[in-house]
């Protein structure tokens, strides 16, 4: 369903080249639930922005449904669901019904189908409540849902997601889980998301790809990622353990950094 | 391309209407300021009967016709200035991951009738000008085909200055003074300008096309400049021209964008 090879982006930044990605290789097949991890400014918001075609890859190769996302991204845009958590794709000033509305008919889904699949969404969501609230006046969890639902109403085969849990709380998280996994179950829907909660991870993920320094570190399962640090227990050591060996010793994170390769590569 | 402009105009419309009074004041308030600038051109003919040897209703023509393709343009295009700001605040990504060409999301964004303000003006203008000027038949067919004309290579010059935000995210201001700029320039008998500039507007970015050269058919005027005369009827080859090359450097914009943050 995703297919990457060789998958490189670089920046100037006031004439310095910076490789936010270089030479990522991977695959995720039909149905996968993926989670992608790795510290700040590692490239995985980037991999995300050329994987729905946001960005123009500067190398290799990348097919998500078959298609070459920044040259065919509308037809992209019908096969794939995107939500970042750090903003929304609605429409600020619009109910969410109306929001919902113009995707529908932005995305020419037929009308009895959107009708089922919004009153699907509604009952797993809970969206009934606010569903003719403005989306400024919404809270975050309630604007997440309202995302999830806008990513998912034309049915899409692949679902990206940037943070989608990132500044919500307990319930609403647990809430949003659920939903992916349900989804992810019941449709067969392909899940790739970016995440730092490593709950999202352990909860949700059957594979892991740690991203660090723009290169692919880690691809494999949750368990196999532990296997890396057999002396620490709790997930969140393990990889805090991983995010600093791999950064020289006292500096500071900041870009552009030199390549260090402290991380085990490719063991899956 | 047309049914998504409609439907997100139309959406942005219905969003607009939730604040009546803004909306109301909005377009009264364009209406005044564009009627200050005809109360310039009314000095300056208060002072002299004549601009560059036009008379005051021909003037006023250039002004109208060139007012009301800005117009339309910017009511139907104009929103493509902002994509600055769109990239900076990340809300440029959203447009990308929809079905639909961003330029026309860009576009349709935050339509608004208040800008319609300007159409009425430059309208009023256009109105008063021909009543005095009384132009025959037979050469007031090219009115219309300068408007739709002047309006496409507006339309264009507003693409070409999104195009160059891509690059300039940090100095929107830059395409400004095209696309205002060409606006202010075309208000006035480009004969009161320097030959350079003339040349340049004819054949580098041809907004002489937007009215100034079909107007001196209209008004059956020879060119002060002595171009060749099929020049007056060559808007539409402008306007195709400029069309072509903004859309190719749109696109080009869009393979170098670099979204925000990494």
């Amino acid at each position: 369903m995703i297919e990457a090879e060789g998958l490189g982006r670089t920046f100037k930044v006031r004439r310095a080249v910076v490789h936010a990605v270089r030479d990522l290789s991977f695959t995720v097949g039909a149905g996968e639930f993926v989670g992608c991890l790795g510290p700040n400014g590692a490239g995985k918001s980037t991999t995300i922005k050329m994987l729905t075609g946001i960005l123009a890859p500067s190398s290799g190769r990348i097919r998500v449904a078959g298609l070459d996302p920044s040259r065919r991204r509308k037809a992209l845009a019908r096969r794939i669901g995107v939500v970042f958590g750090q903003r929304t794709t609605l429409w600020w000033d619009l109910p969410l019904r109306d929001s919902f509305e113009l995707i529908r008919l932005l995305y020419k889904v037929d009308r009895a189908r959107f009708a089922e699949r919004l009153d699907e969404m509604c009952d797993v969501l809970d969206l009934g409540a606010f569903l003719r609230t403005p989306v400024r006046q919404l809270s975050l969890g309630q604007r997440m849902r309202g995302d999830l639902a806008a990513a998912l109403l034309h049915d899409p085969d692949v679902l990206v997601l940037d943070e989608p849990t990132i500044g919500l709380d307990v319930v609403s998280k647990a809430g949003v889980r659920e939903f992916l996994l349900r989804t992810n179950a019941t449709r067969g829907t392909t899940v790739l998301l970016t995440t730092h909660d490593l709950g999202d991870i352990e909860k949700l993920c059957r594979r892991v790809l740690l991203i660090d320094h723009g290169r692919l570190a880690f691809d494999g399962s949750v368990a196999g990622l532990r296997a890396l640090v057999p002396d620490e227990t709790s997930i969140e050591d393990v990889v805090a353990r991983l995010y600093v060996s791999s950064t020289p010793a006292g500096s500071p994170r900041t870009r552009p950094r030199p390549p260090a390769d402290g991380l085990p590569s490719g063991t899956a | 391309m047309v049914r998504a402009y409609l439907l997100l105009a139309w959406t942005w419309l219905r969003a607009s209407a939730q604040y009546p009074a803004s909306l109301a004041l909005l377009t009264a308030g364009s209406f005044v300021i564009n009627g200050l600038d005809v109360a310039a051109i009314w000095v300056i003919f208060t002072h002299t009967s004549t601009l560059a040897g036009f008379t005051l209703p021909e003037v006023m023509f250039l002004y109208g016709t060139a007012g009301l393709s800005f117009a339309l343009a910017d009511l139907l295009f104009g929103n493509v200035d902002r994509l600055s700001q769109h990239i900076r605040t990340g809300t440029f990504d959203t447009m990308l991951i929809r079905p639909v060409s961003p330029f026309v999301q860009m576009a349709a964004d935050r339509f608004g009738v208040h800008r319609l303000g300007r159409c009425a003006q430059a309208v009023a203008v256009l109105a008063i000008s021909l009543a005095q000027l009384a132009v025959p038949g037979g050469r007031a067919w090219l009115i219309p085909v300068m408007i739709v004309c002047g309006t496409v290579i507006f339309a264009a010059v507003f693409a070409l200055g999104g195009a160059l935000q891509f690059l300039l995210t940090d100095a929107p201001e830059v395409a400004n003074a095209f696309t205002y700029g060409g606006a202010q320039l075309t208000q006035y008998p480009l004969s009161v300008y320097g030959e350079q500039l003339v040349r340049g507007v004819t054949f580098i970015l041809p907004l002489a096309f937007v009215n100034w050269q079909p107007a001196l058919y209209v008004l059956d005027r020879d060119d002060p400049l002595g171009l060749p005369g099929w020049l007056r009827f060559a808007s539409p080859v402008a306007a195709l021209a400029l069309s072509g090359v903004a859309a190719l450097a749109w696109r080009a914009g869009l393979r170098r964008y670099r979204s925000t943050g990494h």
